[in-house]
């Protein structure tokens, strides 16, 4: 089925080499961050982790939102998903890659990456992390591949794949939970003690998710002949509403927690990200857009004439999407480091090299994802022929 | 054609197969204890003489009250100098083991608005903690941190994979990471060659002298503390620190959060 990603139209093979451009300016600044050192980003002594796992953190959920469709159609036998669900299961290996590439991008020495595998060592959060993403990344890539292959003959699934299928239910849930169990098992970081933030971590993936993939679906009827359906969006802007929604309420109750209390320790956190803290909040600005823009998509998705209209649809999403964006890639990993152990306040702020190399995994993400979804269409309309 | 691929395929999985598991028996039979396990590696960078000080439960006590900031520098500079701690410039690649901070910033959850004059001013040593239950430990994913037999928390600085999980687990920041090369801002004529530069994108710490104790020396900020700093075994009640405690009352940084450290303050 490969060789379908490799017969395009002009404008395919322009928007490949595209992505390839891109990714290698992004190299380029790789180079250089392996030549000198971490010392190229904008991460120091207090804000040791930034830009790079905070993409990880949140492409973990994108991954993990592949389960809004398995769900539905797989536990519940809501059909019309069977028309996109291949289409979510291969966001969810795309995202994961990025994860692991955002991980190398992360590592002050790539080369000993294996040495968590050599020394195997289950106390620590990223060993388990490791084991479920490298997982489910296996689990959507047998499972995508081989529906649509059957698909492709006309035959149903082969049996063992069922077994799978309902396994990647649990797993894309795991996926997420030992994420946030890296940040929030940890003493003495005030923000990110919270039980609720597995829950929040898997709210917030299931709006920007969906959001993502509605995006696409509406992509992918506008440049190809293939249209995912517009039950199966109009579905899918249910689901976002309501992961959205579910998103904000634990927001709001970790607000409460913190306010109430006054316990500094957590206190501080939220203050510098919405208020600054000492003179300094270089973030305050960005996570009140990330607020107006995730409450303006739920407004819009919950009126449902405004939720019909897809090009109020496309608006939504996108807002949900950024929003959410902002909020777990820029706000959540920099506001726990901020104030420090000491209770001093040193910012941070991704450097441009940092962000080139980001751009650059995010476009081999999208170029993984541009050809499994050419593949994809290249199967559906072989099917429609 | 597929066949040739085919084969060249194999035959390049089997070489780096054959690669991988000589590299793997070398490390295996090697005298470099370093490639196998933590804590024999640590065994063996600091070997024991005759003459090594040893204990159960290696600890500190900080004696505020004889403390000043020319104390303090001394402390910072004996033992950056002795372990080849660089000095950058940028603020954000800074390596520090131990260094000088206020009272309001060493104990955060003890503010007080009606501090003790003196304790305002006053200049107390940071450093690590050596947590009886250390939250860095836990979160290694090569156990390239880990924890001695003598409750020293130590360092293998070549299995660490630099992903500082570490720095955001330690609740005290006493983690440095080496952002850049450390090597080109250590001074030739400051160079000490006893004891090993790192290379940059490994973590580092405070290590309590674990290569001084072994050849019967006191770690280098005691020894220049003038009393200040009280270094022995806390799992000895006949010791003089267990004297110490047991006379004065004394603070430990973030008790509430049950990482049991190993470093008292008097104040």
């Amino acid at each position: 089925m490969l060789e379908k990603a490799l017969k395009g139209s002009i404008a395919y093979w322009i928007w490949v080499f595209a992505l390839l451009g891109i990714i290698a300016v992004g190299f380029g600044f790789y180079l250089k961050q392996l030549d000198f050192g971490l010392g190229i980003t904008g991460m120091s002594r207090d804000v040791s982790w930034g830009f790079y796992i905070a993409q990880f953190t949140f492409l973990v959920g994108v991954a993990a939102s592949a389960v809004m469709l398995v769900i539905p159609y797989y536990l519940h036998n809501y059909k019309a998903f069977g028309r996109i669900t291949i289409m979510g299961e291969f966001l969810a290996i795309s995202s994961v890659i990025m994860c692991i590439l955002f991980i190398i991008a992360d590592l002050g020495q790539p080369i000993r990456l294996l040495n968590v595998l050599l020394y195997p060592t289950p106390h620590s959060m990223l060993f388990w992390d490791m084991l479920v993403l490298s997982g489910y990344l296996l689990i959507n890539l047998v499972v995508g591949w081989n529906v649509l292959d059957a698909e492709r003959n006309s035959v149903p699934p082969a049996q063992w794949i069922k077994p799978l299928i309902y396994l990647s239910v649990p797993w894309a849930i795991s996926i997420h939970t030992v994420t946030a169990f890296l940040y929030c098992g940890l003493p003495g970081r005030g923000f990110w003690l919270t039980a609720v933030l597995a829950p929040r971590f898997l709210a917030s993936a299931f709006a920007a998710g969906p959001a993502f993939l509605i995006i696409l679906c509406l992509l992918v009827r506008k440049v190809t002949s293939f249209d995912p359906g517009k039950e199966q969006i109009q579905s899918l802007a249910k689901v976002v509403v309501y992961g959205s929604i579910v998103n904000l309420f634990f927001f709001l109750c970790e607000v409460f927690v913190a306010m109430y209390s006054q316990i500094p320790e957590h206190l501080d956190h939220l203050q510098y990200l919405f208020f600054g803290l000492h003179g300094h909040g270089i973030l305050v600005p960005w996570m009140w857009t990330a607020m107006v823009l995730i409450v303006s998509g739920i407004i819009l998705l919950l009126i449902p004439s405004a939720r019909r209209n897809e090009s109020v649809l496309v608006v939504a999403c996108v807002f949900t999407f950024i929003g959410i964006w902002i909020d777990k890639g820029m706000g959540m990993v920099a506001g726990g480091f901020v104030p420090n152990p000491l209770h001093e306040v040193n910012e941070y702020f991704p450097t441009f090299a940092e962000v080139m190399i980001g751009v650059a995994v995010y476009a081999t993400g999208f170029l993984v994802l541009t050809m499994l979804y050419k593949v994809f269409i290249g199967v559906k309309e072989e099917l429609a022929e | 054609m597929e066949n040739k691929r085919r084969s060249f395929l194999k035959f390049a999985g089997v070489s780096v197969l054959g690669l991988g598991s000589l590299s793997l028996l070398d490390g295996l039979t090697s005298d470099d204890v370093n490639a196998s396990s933590g804590k024999a590696s640590a065994e063996a960078t600091y070997k024991k003489t005759a003459n090594a000080l040893t204990a159960k439960r290696w600890g500190m006590v900080v004696d505020t009250r004889k403390l000043n900031d020319r104390i303090c520098k001394k402390m910072e500079k004996a033992c950056h100098e002795a372990h080849n701690v660089p000095d950058h410039e940028n603020k954000n690649h800074e390596i520090k083991w131990i260094w000088e901070a206020h009272y309001n910033h060493v104990f955060p959850g003890k503010n007080d608005e009606f501090l003790q004059e003196r304790l305002k001013e006053l200049p107390i040593p940071v450093l690590c903690n050596h947590c009886a239950n250390p939250p860095c430990v836990q979160a290694c994913p090569t156990q390239a941190t880990f924890q001695r037999e003598d409750g020293i928390v130590l360092m293998d600085f070549h299995r660490c994979i630099g992903c500082r999980f570490c720095m955001a687990a330690c609740p005290y920041g006493s983690r440095s990471f080496n952002f850049r090369d450390p090597r080109e801002a250590i001074k030739p004529e400051n160079e000490n060659k006893e004891f090993p530069t790192r290379t940059k994108g490994v973590v580092e710490k405070c290590n309590f002298c674990a290569e001084r104790l072994a050849v019967g020396k006191q770690p280098a900020c005691v020894e220049v503390s003038k009393g200040a700093l009280i270094f022995g075994d806390l799992g000895d009640p006949q010791s003089e620190i267990r004297q110490v405690l047991k006379d004065n009352y004394a603070i430990r940084r973030k008790q509430n959060l049950g990482t049991n450290p190993s470093v008292y303050y008097l104040v």
